[in-house]
């Protein structure tokens, strides 16, 4: 009998190899006329150790990692295929690796176990549940349940996700929408690009139960650009979905229908936020439109439409299965259910952390990250995305949860844990922000649009030391005007990280400090 | 420096680009689909696009040509036969994308936005890729490379320019 073998293939297995690790392991066991079926499964989100490839045997899935194409025939040497843990990289079964086994996967629970498009995969591992079960119900049902989950929008602002669908739902009938925002920009995230290219039935069935719930027949999946594996994958993925039913005009003989289509960004930071993603999906320049009127009551071609981010749907066919109370019982305070943690930058083990609310940042970065990739101290930390605050070292034990952070100025965003060791220069960091942001403005409201290239040009006198004390005042108060005057998150967050370096990281922006200063242009 | 035509536009007609903005009219909010596939396509967005387009979708010109030039990804004019992207986001930044972008430039001799003079080359800077737990990362068409080195990158580099010359 054929020996199966997994290889992942999400985006960073493919970026490290995975692809020709499949092809050396064919290559290899045809040479030793063993017969093995490759599997190409979604990444269990372990990425230090990937590609991560897993054996079948009667004990369960082993696991070796990270293997280079290098690697292959001296771990078939070593009895690879027979599931022996001789050779050093062996990891053993891989539901033990403790980075795993310490997790609380609820909605990650089929990641990296699946063959992503086999919808016999997701069937067999509870998938299609909670479509079933709201199939059933009515559609405030649905709303209550998702109310009861106290499950908040993962995109960043933490809406109440039940609240936003109700809204929806009291709407008079008519053409109405439901749009998934997949536009994850934020620098130091992958957890929608993990659900997208390894379950991605997931996302379509909780975007089918949402439209179920508020009376939406139309569902658009705004996908950026810089992500065409997950496109693939979602493009395979629902037309699979409608030729079994679970989508179109009468889902699974239920009459009901349910529709859904992915459109792509085209390389525009901005298009991450709601009311300019809405206008990217009309065709038109993503210019923020001023709310109100909420995209709930006037949204895509001015119809009630959900906006929901790719975690917030993902979570939802969980809690339509096992109900809204059995996520609730998870978290801390008003921070109900799981967060997806994402361990990225200088880190010894980054990768897809998914844990209840309320884990301290340290034990995030070192118990899990095991510190920096370099070795070197860990200087300061961005969670939450280009907009988030540098989080110092004296902040390191809060526990994340949305209050808790927002307490003390920091920002739990999409979850990004963005690590940087003592080489970084956090002058360079903080002109980075406001250089970003210039880039990526959406140009409508001038405290974002002027106010980014002013903070560029301030941060760079600055370091010059030209009229320190007076441009650093100046610095402040254009923080203060950017904060207090932008129309959206990106003007009127961009100073959080040029606010905590002046805060936390003064010495970084004193002229002696200035040597390198400049940056590059972009 | 000799004006080599680039290899990688291909040819376009008015009438091919038409029937691609005709086969996307219908679809509610067909800008974006039509412009990504008129740039699939023809590996850009001509400028005698933007009057078709405009009088297909009722639009302005001003107004096309407004959304082309909002999106970073759009292109009016042809790119190079690889288009390199490098992530300049803070998780790259953290593992050394500094560098790299610094030796990239300098290695291929252009700047963001330029194409090397004999069009193999594209740069481009991209703000996340989506691979933070393994930067620096970069883009080479379709596909993304994690743990990228200056070293490697000029292994890169080399391959794709060698793959060319074969191909040929």
């Amino acid at each position: 009998m054929a020996i199966t073998v997994y290889v992942p293939r999400d985006t960073t297995a493919l970026a490290l190899g995975a692809d020709r690790v499949a092809t050396r392991l064919q290559r290899g066991a045809r040479a030793r006329d063993v017969e093995i079926n490759i599997v190409r499964n979604g990444s269990r989100g372990l990425f230090y150790l990937e590609p991560l490839i897993e054996v079948d045997t009667p004990d369960g899935r082993v696991a070796f990692g990270p293997v280079t194409p290098g690697d292959v025939e001296a771990l078939l040497d070593a009895g690879l295929l027979e599931g022996r843990q001789d050779h050093p990289l062996a990891l053993g079964l891989t539901e033990d690796i403790p980075y795993l086994k310490r997790q609380q996967r609820l909605t990650f629970s089929r990641i990296g176990i699946t063959d992503p498009l086999s919808l016999e995969d997701y069937t067999a591992l509870r998938g299609f549940e909670g479509l079933k079960k709201t199939l059933a119900l009515d559609s405030q049902a649905v709303v209550d349940e998702v109310k009861t989950s106290g499950l908040r929008g993962r995109g960043g602002a933490a809406f109440p996700t039940g609240i936003k669908w109700q809204t929806v739902h009291d709407q008079a009938p008519g053409q109405k929408y439901v749009v998934c925002n997949a536009d994850e920009g934020d620098s130091g995230t992958f957890a929608d690009r993990l659900v997208m290219e390894c379950d991605p039935y997931m996302l379509i069935e909780g975007m089918t139960i949402a439209g179920l719930a508020v009376g939406a027949d139309q569902g658009y999946i705004y996908l950026r650009s810089e992500y065409p594996l997950a496109h693939a994958i979602l493009d395979e993925a629902i037309e699979r979905a409608v030729n079994a039913g679970y989508l179109g005009d009468n889902i699974q003989g239920s009459g009901r229908a349910f529709h859904l289509e992915v459109r792509l960004g085209a390389g525009a930071y901005i298009c991450g936020e709601e009311t300019s993603l809405l206008e990217s999906l009309e065709g038109k320049r993503g210019l923020v439109r001023a709310k109100p009127p909420l995209p709930a009551i006037e949204g895509l071609f001015g119809r009630p439409t959900v906006v929901n981010n790719v975690l917030s749907l993902a979570a939802v066919p969980f809690i339509m299965d096992q109900g809204g109370q059995t996520y609730a019982d998870y978290g801390l305070g008003r921070s109900r259910g799981t967060l997806a943690i994402q361990l990225a930058g200088n880190v010894k083990r980054g990768g897809l952390v998914e844990l209840a609310f309320g884990t301290s940042l340290i034990e995030l970065m070192e118990g899990f990250g095991g510190g920096t990739l370099s070795g070197r101290p860990l200087k300061a930390v961005q969670v939450g995305g280009p907009l988030g605050a540098y989080l110092p070292e004296s902040q390191w034990d809060n526990p994340v949860d949305y209050e808790g952070f927002a307490a003390f100025g920091g920002v739990v965003g999409h979850g990004g844990v963005v690590m940087f060791d003592d080489t970084v220069d956090m002058g360079d960091q903080a002109r980075f922000a406001m250089e970003f942001c210039s880039v990526e403005s959406c140009g409508k409201c001038t405290p974002c649009r002027i106010g980014a290239v002013r903070g560029v040009e301030v941060i760079d006198r600055i370091r010059a030391g030209e009229s320190f004390d007076k441009n650093l005042a100046l610095l402040t108060d254009l923080c203060d005007t950017m904060v207090d005057g932008s129309l959206c998150a990106m003007g009127g967050m961009t100073p959080f990280p040029v606010q905590s370096v002046m805060q936390h990281f003064p010495d970084d922006l004193t002229p002696r400090q200035a040597v390198t200063a400049g940056g590059t242009t972009c | 420096m000799s004006q080599i035509p680039s290899p990688v536009a291909d040819a376009w007609t008015p009438a091919q680009i038409q029937a691609v903005i005709d086969a996307h009219r219908e679809r509610p909010g067909a800008m974006l689909p039509t412009l990504h596939a008129i740039q699939d396509r023809f590996g850009f967005i001509p400028d005698e696009a933007v009057p078709m387009i405009a009088e297909t979708l009722r639009h302005t010109r001003a107004e096309v040509h407004g959304i082309i030039s909002f999106y970073h990804h759009f292109r009016t004019h042809p790119a190079g036969r690889s288009v390199i992207q490098i992530c300049r986001a803070e998780a790259c930044q953290s593992v050394g994308s500094r560098q790299l972008e610094a030796h990239a430039k300098a290695s291929l001799g252009v700047d963001y936005h330029q194409t090397t003079p004999d069009h193999e080359f594209t740069l481009e800077p991209v703000y996340c890729l989506g691979n933070c737990a393994c930067g620096p990362s970069i883009r080479v068409n379709d596909d993304v490379y994690g743990r990228m080195t200056p070293e490697q990158f000029d292994e890169l580099t080399d391959e794709l320019s060698a793959t060319v010359v074969e191909v040929k």
